[in-house]
């Protein structure tokens, strides 16, 4: 051992058309990476890269295993490659009922010989598909194939798990109804996932690296929070610009029915109750949803407001009316970070600049999904509520 | 009242011949059609093109270098002379291998059109599941064009149960041997046997309608979602 952690690495180059792709990354073994851009930035071409479904010229190492070296003359062809791969269509057999659709790949890897430590029972009551073993794939919605394509590839043993925008062909109900099986995906399951998007909205709620591309290059990777920090990146000046952070859940006031939330830095208070004390959860703060005053503000119906220190202003070269401003909780500016959109007017009054010490008003703080340890329970309790009430929304 | 059990010798050759003939056209056209379907090769449609012509040619064209090939002096008569054999043309054997070629089309172009219409993805999908592309082959390709394949082996099967032209070409009028239905309706017309000609046309009017209806049928339940 190298003390050092395993991790994917990944470089591809090559042609396509008109299009040229360069990409080098690391992601680490666990947790959720997404490989996120506009359409057209190659995101997809590099996912099946990996899979060994295009072959461009490169590396791939997956822990301690080479999948490609072109120097080596290695190339693993995809069925040589413990993955599973969830395509943007569900792309199960229809000629299969959904349970020989679940056991196609399981089959071949017990034949292998590969160990099924992913278990059968464990995956449709994490799915929820144990009510559409018999069915045939067309008999199905539109999420219950997707569900059914995730676990059939989690049934045939991966060591790495990919996964080409699962939800973009789904409906934005249908979407809301499959992420917390995501989640709990996410929980349950050691295995590394790479996710593909072009939705903000499920990189935060999934995703714990980014690796962020644009026409064909890497603009960046490295742990979700820190990227959506950098003012140097896209995802700060995008209209809809948002920090998540980890909170824990503090402590629970029921005559109000507000939840108090640990992050680092500071407290942060979430109408609701949120779950129990000690569990984790992402939240995320918009930064159309935070301003900023130089000292404490009084008799403000604004519940969250914190100390905190300004890191970083940017945009206010170009002239435009607004500029976006990173800071980090706490007096001593070490907590976790938030982004702000404000006006030019109002940071030249103020005197912002980085290093100021001020205070952050948090108009609103949305609790995304679980952040770890308790998706299952929530799962759980998604799915009594939906029996209940039809209903699965958070 | 005249013998009847002749008739049975023309209706049992035909039979013989075009099962034996659809078997093969499956064993030779699956290959043919997969490549056709999957391979990037610009010269694959030239290929294409001398398979389906058959269509086109009048069948006494494909009769006559037929003839040529497979008589003593053909190419393929001299391989059946290597093995023992004599000729090949005017016998059973020389039947099938113009029958073969004879229906070819008709089973390549639908088996390669079931291959094409279910695209790269199931395949893709399947070898992200452990499985080789032999497996792949087998376990989704086959099945999923299994349409494909219905269509092909009905049009095949009963395009060598109608072919006249080949068989008078290559096949002459042997009873037992080459004598099939087509050839013996023609025979007993030429002879003015009315009676036995009615009983071998009336029949494979009676058994085309039926074998079309079972497949159409049978291809509209399988079709159905939830099976």
């Amino acid at each position: 051992m190298t003390g050092r952690e395993a991790t994917i690495q990944a470089a591809f180059t090559g042609v396509l058309g008109s299009f040229s792709l360069d990409v080098e990354f690391e992601a680490p073994m666990r947790g959720i990476t997404a490989l996120f851009g506009p359409s057209g930035c190659g995101k997809t071409t590099v996912l099946r890269c990996m899979a060994g479904l295009q072959r461009l010229a490169g590396k791939l190492t997956v822990g301690d295993e080479i999948w490609q070296d072109d120097a080596q003359q290695i190339f693993r062809k995809p069925h040589e490659r413990p993955i599973g791969y969830v395509f943007q269509e569900a792309s199960l057999f229809p000629h299969l009922s959904v349970l020989k659709n679940l056991r196609y790949g399981a089959r071949r890897a017990e034949k292998q010989g590969v160990e099924l430590a992913i278990k059968e029972t464990e995956i449709v009551e994490l799915l929820g598909i144990g009510h559409l073993l018999d069915r045939a794939p067309l008999a199905l919605s539109g999420g219950e194939r997707q569900r059914v394509a995730v676990g059939r590839a989690l049934l045939s043993q991966p060591r790495l798990l990919l996964m080409d925008e699962p939800l973009s062909a789904l409906d934005r109900m249908t979407k809301d109804e499959i992420l917390p099986y995501f989640e709990a995906l996410h929980e349950h399951l050691s295995i590394p996932i790479v996710y593909v998007s072009h939705d903000i909205a499920e990189v935060e709620r999934l995703a714990d690296t980014l690796v962020l591309l644009d026409r064909g290059r890497v603009l960046a990777s490295g742990p979700l929070f820190e990227l959506e920090a950098d003012p140097s990146l896209p995802l700060l000046r995008a209209p809809d610009a948002a920090m998540t952070l980890e909170g824990r859940i503090a402590s629970v006031d029921e005559t109000y029915a507000l939840t108090v939330f640990a992050v680092p830095g500071g407290t942060l208070i979430v109408p609701g109750l949120q779950g129990e004390v000690g569990s984790l959860r992402r939240l995320r703060i918009s930064a159309a949803d935070v301003s900023f005053t130089l000292v404490r503000p009084q008799g403000t119906t604004i519940l969250n407001c914190l100390p905190a220190r300004i890191l970083s202003v940017t945009g206010q070269e170009n002239g435009g009316a607004q500029v976006n401003i990173v800071a980090a909780l706490g007096e001593d500016g070490a907590g976790a970070r938030i982004a702000a959109r404000i006006t030019r007017k109002s940071q030249d009054a103020l005197g912002l600049a980085a290093g100021s010490a001020v205070f952050a008003q948090i108009k609103s703080v949305a609790l995304l999904a679980s952040g770890s340890g308790h998706a299952v329970e929530r799962l759980g309790k998604l799915q009594q509520r939906s029996i209940n009430s039809g209903s699965v929304a958070e | 009242m005249p013998d009847f059990t002749e008739l049975w010798s023309p209706i049992r050759l035909t039979l013989e011949l075009a099962t034996i003939t659809t078997i093969l056209l499956l064993m030779i056209g699956t290959p043919i059609a997969w490549w056709l379907a999957r391979s990037q090769a610009t010269w694959k449609e030239a290929v294409a093109t001398v398979v389906a012509l058959p269509l086109v040619l009048p069948p006494t064209v494909l009769g006559f270098y037929l003839l040529i090939a497979l008589g003593p002096n053909g190419p393929v008569g001299w391989l059946a002379s290597l093995g023992g054999g004599r000729t090949l043309a005017f016998s059973f054997e020389g039947l099938v291998i113009g029958s073969v070629l004879f229906s070819m089309p008709f089973v390549v172009q639908p088996i390669r059109n079931a291959f094409e219409a279910f695209g790269d993805r199931p395949l893709e999908v399947a070898a992200t599941l452990r499985a080789s592309p032999w497996d792949r082959f087998w376990t989704v390709a086959i099945p999923l064009a299994r349409p494909g394949f219905m269509t092909g082996a009905v049009l095949g099967f009963a395009h060598t149960v109608g072919e006249f032209g080949v068989v008078l070409m290559i096949g002459g009028n042997i009873p037992g041997e080459t004598k099939v239905l087509s050839i013996a309706i023609f025979d007993y017309v030429e002879t003015l046997q009315w009676t036995k000609a009615h009983i071998l046309a009336g029949g494979m009017l009676v058994f085309s309608f039926i074998v079309i209806l079972a497949m159409m049928l049978l291809e509209k339940r399988i079709g159905r979602p939830g099976t």
